[in-house]
């Protein structure tokens, strides 16, 4: 039969790759969004908090921490009512300060979000890269790693965060503990979260790492390091995507309950959690508002962050599609 | 008749498959190992293609990855062109070293990174070789490359999963050759493909053998494959060679009586009327390999000397081969 | 003339996807008669493998029958409710696989599953079942039955297994053997034992099977006759030798030379240039038509159906007069 094998006359090159969009909206991801109600409704829920919070000093009725423009005879002003005494409008009520609680929210979600999303980061970047280091290297190296892992997990999280900021406390110069409060809260609620990304990505790592691509590449003498980089994580990625999703709930959630305990932020920088610790003293007294709206607000966070973490798992899941 | 440019010397690789440290601890036992490949020796000459023919645990596949330093010997001397590679491949020389060898492996699926594009990974090779060739030159070949293996500059841009199997293989062959090696070891490079692409890409290696003057270390499980593309075969059983030769010879008159068996299991695709012979007994684990002759429990010329004493390879013919019964001229 | 044993009437199975429908298999119409060897080969993905599940009805959803009919003798069996095709298969119709571990459950004793299935589908003793298991063991060939009949399926080799295998297809006394690439996981030499055991025994048993195997030479030794499939479609159905000697589809002619053989060396093998279209890029026309070395204008525009070129013979292309279009 003919020889198709002759080289072409002019050496042509491929083409670059075009149109990332497109190709996303023609994806098996993107359909499988499109067919569930739940995640469409979940997203739209978690990208108007996300916006609300990032937006927050731009959009926010009121700037709460600006005590220029606080009266504290607003204090206490139920929801859907005008201020007493100006032209104040409170959706939401507004609290012992007379700050709006609305206003309030928009700025503690911010906080909420930065800490949960930092701290979420932090753990996948020391979880990912411990998992890949004790999946790719064996031996004594995944041991060591996996029994600290092993280790870490047998505690609860909050346990874990709540020993570090105690440690923090006792390092810290006292003058400083106000502005680094947030950085250790993140480093905290990271580092009782590693455990998990480095259990998933350890045993992934371990499946590809014995993939001829991985040895294709070992042939030709890329470095161990490039390898793990280039080679495994992209391949490794995946669940780290869902876990993280989920795992960022639970450290909204996580700061959340620190911040009520009073170890977390700062009252100078209210998160969720210490508008909720705020509002619960004056639900007994009839001021339900105070306390209602920041836990409504971080349930539906939580839940639409968690129900888009369920959603990519399934997606990303070749089995269940 | 050209000089060696691999020659395998004495090789042996064991590999540890004892239980855990504890296990072992509370059960009393000691270590145990598997002794994947013993002893084997062979050269391959230059621009021809020598093929490793066997079955499960036959250590085929260990011996590949000896070759390219995926692992390293236990026991003797893998010597490329004059060189040492026991060494284990390291330091300045080992990249020039390195360049001039490649390897095809079985499943292009899980050889081609699922999550690069394949100008990418046509491309690696260049981008560790070639540390001076720019974007542009280096995208030129790979397209030159993706000619030269039957597909179209075009195809660069797609995923390895958008192709289907023999294309794939293709990708994989354009990736081996990209940085111009001289000796590419197969490891099974058609046993995951369909007959009649199995032989376009049979027909493909070939005539860039041809063209590029390649070395092939070829290894398969099946006769006919190999009969096709090798000069020289070694056949293996539990990680020993039983025979080795030149091609025509070993097919015309097989010595050593596991290769006859071999070739009496070939089916018989022409109807010539020539029965299969019911050959008896399985392959046994490479974790208990017999004591003697490994063949010996299916060997239907085994004698007491056979059960005890391990058969050395010696010539016969144009041929050598590891068995007892031919050296005495049982056989 | 005899009733044939399975009679497979224009089947399509058919996968609904989001990008559209794509058709496994397209009108394929055979039989098989009572005790016969039936060849099934084609490369992946051409739906041979399909076709064996769509007569055992164990296509895996969203997949489904589309059109045609399947009769078991005169029962037509393709639109039965999962209950009443539990009982078909194992009863009428045995199955194996290319992976003995599919078939074994790997927590069960062999003698547990064998009796299990016998009584099952035969109203015997569970003594009885133990002897007939054992009896079956010992047909396939497995040394010291009666002993082993209690080991559990890790505790034998690839072989053995598949010889357990076969025993378990073969225990309720079926009259349809399907068997899907049975030796595909085995090596050279153990391939050839198996194969025989399979056929002797369903011999003995007076069962035909439907072989499904991608590998010609397993065809040549063990079928009677042989179907090619090619793209969800029958290419050509005739006696095994009529079809390796002298294949008259342009496909299975390319398919035969690019077998490797042993008795020539260092040769070209014959090739078909490009490769099985994909389910959903089908071309109009003959499937087969942007590969055929003898392709002409009609083969471009028009589907040929599986039509009768000779007696026994049946083959998919305009090449031969007779052919009708599908």
């Amino acid at each position: 039969m003919t020889m198709e094998n002759a080289p072409a006359a002019k050496p042509i090159a491929p083409p670059r790759p075009k149109g990332r969009l497109r190709q996303a909206l023609d994806s098996d991801i993107f359909y499988s969004y499109r067919r569930s109600p739940v995640t469409i409704v979940a997203s739209i829920v978690a990208v108007s908090l996300i916006l609300m919070a990032i937006l927050a000093p731009w959009i926010a009725p009121h700037d709460p921490f600006n005590p220029a423009s606080l009266n504290l005879m607003d204090g206490f002003t139920p929801p859907m009512s005008q201020s007493a005494f100006g032209d104040n409008w409170f959706l939401m009520g507004a609290d012992n300060q007379g700050r709006d609680v609305f206003s309030t929210i928009m700025y503690g979600s911010r906080v909420s979000l930065f800490v949960g999303a930092m701290a979420t980061l932090f753990a996948i970047t020391l979880g990912v890269t411990l998992g890949l280091t004790a999946g790719y290297n064996g031996g004594t190296v995944d041991a060591i790693i996996m029994r600290i892992a092993d280790i870490q997990l047998s505690f609860p999280g909050i346990l874990i965060a709540l020993l570090i900021f105690g440690i923090a406390r006792g390092v810290i110069p006292a003058n400083q503990q106000e502005s680094m409060a947030i950085w250790v809260l993140i480093v905290a609620i990271g580092l009782s979260n590693w455990a998990q990304f480095a259990r998933t990505v350890r045993g992934a790592t371990m499946v590809e790492r014995q993939k001829d691509y991985v040895s294709a590449a070992r042939i030709i003498g890329v470095h161990p390091v490039l390898i793990l980089i280039r080679h495994i994580l992209p391949n490794v990625l995946g669940p780290v995507l869902v876990i993280g999703t989920i795992g960022l709930a639970l450290a909204i959630i996580e700061e959340a309950t620190l911040s009520f305990l009073g170890v977390g932020v700062p009252p100078t920088q209210p998160s969720l959690g210490t508008l909720i610790r705020i509002g619960q003293q004056y639900l007994f007294s009839g001021e339900w508002w105070i306390l209602f709206f920041p836990a409504v607000t971080l349930v539906l966070l939580a839940l639409s962050v968690n129900l888009l973490g369920d959603w990519l798992r399934d997606a990303l899941n070749p089995k269940l599609r | 008749m050209s000089e060696p440019l691999l020659d395998v010397r004495h090789l042996s690789r064991r590999f540890d498959v004892s239980p855990p440290w504890l296990n072992r601890k509370l059960e009393r036992t000691g270590k145990v190992y598997v002794n994947a490949v013993k002893d084997v020796s062979f050269s391959v000459k230059r621009g021809e293609t020598f093929a490793l023919v066997g079955e499960s645990g036959s250590g085929k596949t260990t011996i590949a990855r000896l070759i390219v330093g995926l692992l390293e010997p236990t026991e003797g001397e893998i010597v490329f062109d004059g060189q040492s590679l026991s060494r284990g491949l390291q330091g300045r020389e080992a990249r020039r070293l390195r360049r001039r060898f490649q390897m095809i492996f079985q499943d292009p699926l899980a050889s081609l990174n699922p999550r690069w594009r394949v100008t990418d990974i046509i491309a690696e090779p260049l981008r560790a070789f070639e540390r001076g060739m720019n974007d542009r030159a280096r995208r030129l070949r790979v397209g030159e490359l993706l000619t030269l293996v039957g597909l179209s500059p075009e195809d660069g841009v797609k995923f390895p999963h958008q192709f289907s199997g023999g294309q794939r293989q293709r990708i994989a062959i354009a990736r081996a050759l990209a940085a111009k090696p001289e000796f590419i070891v197969c490891d099974e490079p058609t046993s995951a493909l369909d007959v009649s692409v199995q032989a376009q890409i049979l027909n493909l290696m070939k005539d860039l053998q041809d063209e590029f003057g390649l070395t092939y270390v070829f290894i398969s499980h099946n006769l006919q494959v190999v009969r096709h593309m090798a000069n020289e075969i070694g056949v293996l059983y539990l990680g020993r060679l039983a025979e080795v030769g030149e091609s025509e010879a070993l097919f015309e008159h097989p010595r050593h009586p596991y290769t006859r068996m071999l070739l009496d299991a070939v089916p018989d695709i022409d109807m010539t009327g020539r029965r299969r012979k019911k050959v008896e007994g399985e392959i046994p684990s490479p974790l208990r390999p017999p004591p003697g002759c490994p063949f010996n429990p299916r060997c239907p010329f085994a004698n007491d000397r056979c059960r005890i004493e391990v058969p050395g390879l010696t010539p016969v013919g144009l041929q050598a081969a590891a068995c007892h019964a031919v050296e005495e001229g049982r056989i | 003339m005899t009733e044939p044993l399975l009679s497979v009437r224009n089947l399509a199975v058919e996968f609904p996807t989001r990008h559209g429908i794509l058709t496994a298999v397209q009108d394929i119409s055979f039989d098989i008669m009572p005790g016969e060897v039936l060849g099934m080969v084609g490369e992946s993905g051409a739906g041979k493998s399909m076709t064996g599940a769509a007569i055992i009805g164990l296509i895996e959803p969203p997949g489904r029958i589309a059109r045609g009919e399947i009769w078991l003798r005169d029962q037509r069996i393709d639109n039965l409710p999962p209950e009443k095709m539990r009982k078909i298969r194992g009863r009428h119709i045995g199955m194996i696989f290319q992976d003995p571990l599919t078939s074994l459950n790997p927590l069960y004793r062999i003698s547990d599953q064998l009796i299990e299935t016998i009584r099952t589908h035969l109203p015997v003793s569970r003594d009885e079942a133990r002897k007939r298991a054992v009896k079956l063991l010992d047909d396939v060939g497995i040394p010291d039955a009666s002993r082993r009949i209690d080991d559990y399926p890790h505790q034998f080799s690839g072989g053995m297994r598949q010889r357990v295998v076969i025993a378990l297809a073969l225990c309720a006394g079926p009259e349809l053997v399907i068997a899907d690439e049975p030796t595909t996981a085995l090596d050279v030499s153990v391939q050839a034992q198996i194969i025989e055991v399979m056929k002797e025994l369903c011999a003995e048993h007076g069962a035909a099977i439907m072989l499904v195997t991608h590998d010609m030479g397993v065809i040549a030794e063990a079928a009677d006759r042989v179907a090619v499939m090619y793209a969800g479609r029958l290419a050509e159905i005739g006696p095994v030798r009529d079809v390796i000697k002298d294949a008259r589809h342009p496909y299975s002619q390319g398919l035969m030379g690019a077998i490797p053989r042993l008795g020539e060396s260092l040769e070209r093998l014959v090739h078909i240039p490009g490769s099985m279209p994909r389910l959903n890029a089908v071309p109009p026309g003959c499937p087969f038509n942007p590969r055929c070395p003898k392709v002409f204008d009609k083969c471009r525009t028009h589907r040929p159906a599986t039509s009768e070129i000779e007696p026994g013979r049946r083959a998919a292309c305009w090449l031969y007069p007779g052919v009708t279009e599908a």
